[in-house]
């Protein structure tokens, strides 16, 4: 027996499930089947009573009051900042940023590192896989600053073909910004070696890492990036909160993004001053309960073990793979070596809308559409595909039950 | 069907025979020869998009409505269905049977009640019409059904875009 198959062995998804209160209800009289956490995650026990008592107990705003609660407010506020800078292995909590998710980090990116240090002519790569998150700020930016966009290619089967990547890479590329997993395609991108196309033509790499911080391990240090985002929802905690990762040199040499309260140093109405990253780019009250719900996800996530869940995820990918393979007119999209537990999939004479709305009602939720990635969906010559993604707290009774859902609905629809 | 898997009632209304016979072989899938309006109409969330032709006469009558596009079953087979019940119809007529439609897809009228809301002249095109009132039950699912209509109606308007957004 193999490494991988002791880790499955040792893992215990039902003592996991237990820690999501969500999971034990019925959807149309079914057991709940979630298959679209990579749209968003449920939440353990953990990040509720967690978000519940900061409301309850200890709210007040931050960095304000000269009072104990908002003392102990701020004190919970800032240790969630250390629980994710621990988390991500960033340097300091300079580093840090909390934002209101990955669009915004995105956003925030490029409106104030992208503004300031490009101009036209410059070029932004993206790759063709990229979620409208990681492409519509970069075409704002564009009509600002007259930059321009480059494409890198993806393979039919989903991979990143890293030779053609290079191709699209030149003297004028000042910023990457790329996907760390697809997710359409959960492809796992080769971060090292773009990192490294990068640096050799002194562009600044940006990461998405909404679906890589799910799935994959992060060390900011090592990835090779300049720029880290993700959302908290995503990584079983709450909505409205991301995190903005940056060198700490970039966060200086940037200016704020948004104006307001928490972000100044002197105001007056001839001046102000800023105040250091990341208080610079935290303008106005923050999202105080979900950065202490985010805090406690990844509290959840350092007690179990991550390993194991890892390799329970991808022992539920090739499942899965195998038995939606074996639906007559199944097809995989995405279908790239190592990849993460995300799986797309189109079926002839149905509709992902169709086969959606005919899953609900067997309780099995999936993400129909275009998944927020349209021009990826052209490339691969389909309107929409059916996704399934696992989380830590899935099961193969689960994909069994994606399965048998789907020939219902061939029943159904064909 | 397989007696394994039996269907809930609202999925056996929303996907009828006469939806997914429509939805399979769709009618009058293609443009309109000189064509004097066209409209496309795009759904966002999950990216659909219809394109409605029509030529309409002096006299304000349709004389062909036809439709390209990719969707799901529901999307298709109102364009379908739309398409046959308002050839040779007027444009007001289908006007009238827009609002009888977006009632009848958003709960609004009661399928058996529809009939005295438009006009005689389109005699049984509106039972099969009918048969797209089951997306009431799947609220996510109306635009579906009403989109192929925004785009007709934006093409009698002579706009060239339609939205779902009414």
């Amino acid at each position: 027996m193999n490494k991988v198959d002791t880790k499955v062995l040792s893992y215990d998804v039902a003592k996991i499930r237990a820690d999501f209160p969500i999971l034990a209800r019925e959807i149309h009289g079914k057991p709940l089947v979630y298959l679209d956490s990579a749209a968003s995650a449920q939440k353990p026990k953990l990040v509720l009573d967690t978000m519940t008592r900061a409301l309850s107990h200890d709210y007040a705003n931050v960095h304000r009051g000269a009072y104990y609660l908002s003392e102990t407010s701020t004190a919970h506020y800032e240790s969630a900042r250390e629980k994710v800078r621990a988390f991500i292995n960033a340097r300091n909590l300079k580093e840090v940023v909390f934002t209101k998710g990955a669009t915004e980090a995105i956003n925030l990116v490029a409106a104030a590192w992208g503004r300031k240090f490009l101009k036209a002519g410059d070029e932004i790569v993206l790759t063709a896989v990229e979620h409208h998150s990681n492409i519509v700020p970069w075409q704002l930016l564009r009509e600002a600053t007259g930059c321009e966009l480059r494409i890198a290619p993806v393979n039919p089967d989903g991979s990143i073909d890293i030779e053609a990547f290079a191709k699209v890479v030149g003297p004028k590329t000042k910023l990457i910004a790329v996907a760390h997993v697809s997710n359409v395609l959960g492809t796992v991108l080769p971060v090292q070696a773009i990192a490294d196309l990068a640096h050799s033509v002194g562009a600044k790499l940006l990461l998405d890492g909404c679906q890589g911080i799910v799935h994959e391990h992060v060390d900011v240090q090592t990835l090779g990036c300049d720029f880290y985002v993700f959302s908290g929802h995503k990584l079983y905690g709450p909505t409205g909160i991301g995190i903005l990762w940056a060198r700490e040199e970039l966060l200086e040499a940037m200016p704020p993004y948004q104006g307001g309260g928490d972000m100044i140093d002197i105001v007056t109405f001839a001046k102000t001053t800023w105040a250091p990253p990341p208080a610079k780019f935290e303008a106005g009250t923050p999202p105080i309960v979900e950065a202490i719900g985010l805090g406690a996800a990844v509290d959840y996530l350092n007690s179990i073990d991550r390993a194991a869940a890892s390799a329970h995820e991808h022992a539920l990918l090739r499942y899965a793979m195998t038995s939606l393979a074996q639906i007559p007119g199944v097809r995989l999209i995405g279908t790239a070596p190592g990849k993460a537990a995300v799986q797309s999939f189109v079926m002839d004479g149905a509709h992902p809308h169709d086969l959606a709305t005919v899953l609900d009602r067997s309780g099995v939720c999936v993400r129909a559409g275009h998944h927020c990635a349209q021009p990826l969906m052209e490339i691969l010559g389909v309107t929409a595909t059916t996704r399934a993604s696992f989380g830590i707290y899935n099961t193969m009774g689960e994909v069994d039950a994606l399965v048998a859902a789907l020939r219902k609905a061939q029943d159904v629809l064909l | 069907m397989s007696a394994a898997a039996p269907l809930t009632d609202d999925l056996r209304s929303l996907y009828q025979d006469i939806i997914l016979d429509h939805g399979k072989s769709p009618r009058n899938l293609r443009i309109v020869e000189h064509h004097t309006c066209k409209a496309q109409g795009n759904n966002p969330m999950c990216g659909d998009r219809v394109t409605v032709t029509a030529r309409v006469s002096r006299a304000g009558m349709l004389e062909d409505v036809a439709f390209e596009g990719k969707g799901c079953a529901i999307s298709i087979a109102s364009a379908s269905m739309m398409s046959e019940a308002l050839a040779g119809q007027s444009a007001a007529t289908a006007k009238q049977l827009f609002d009888a439609v977006h009632d009848l897809c958003t709960g609004k009228i009661e399928a058996e009640h529809v009939k005295a809301k438009v006009p005689a002249a389109l005699g049984d095109s509106i039972d099969k019409l009918a048969a797209l009132s089951g997306v009431r039950q799947f609220p996510v699912r109306v635009k579906c059904a009403t989109l192929p209509w925004h785009a007709l109606m934006s093409c009698l308007d002579g706009k060239t875009q339609a939205t779902t957004e009414k």
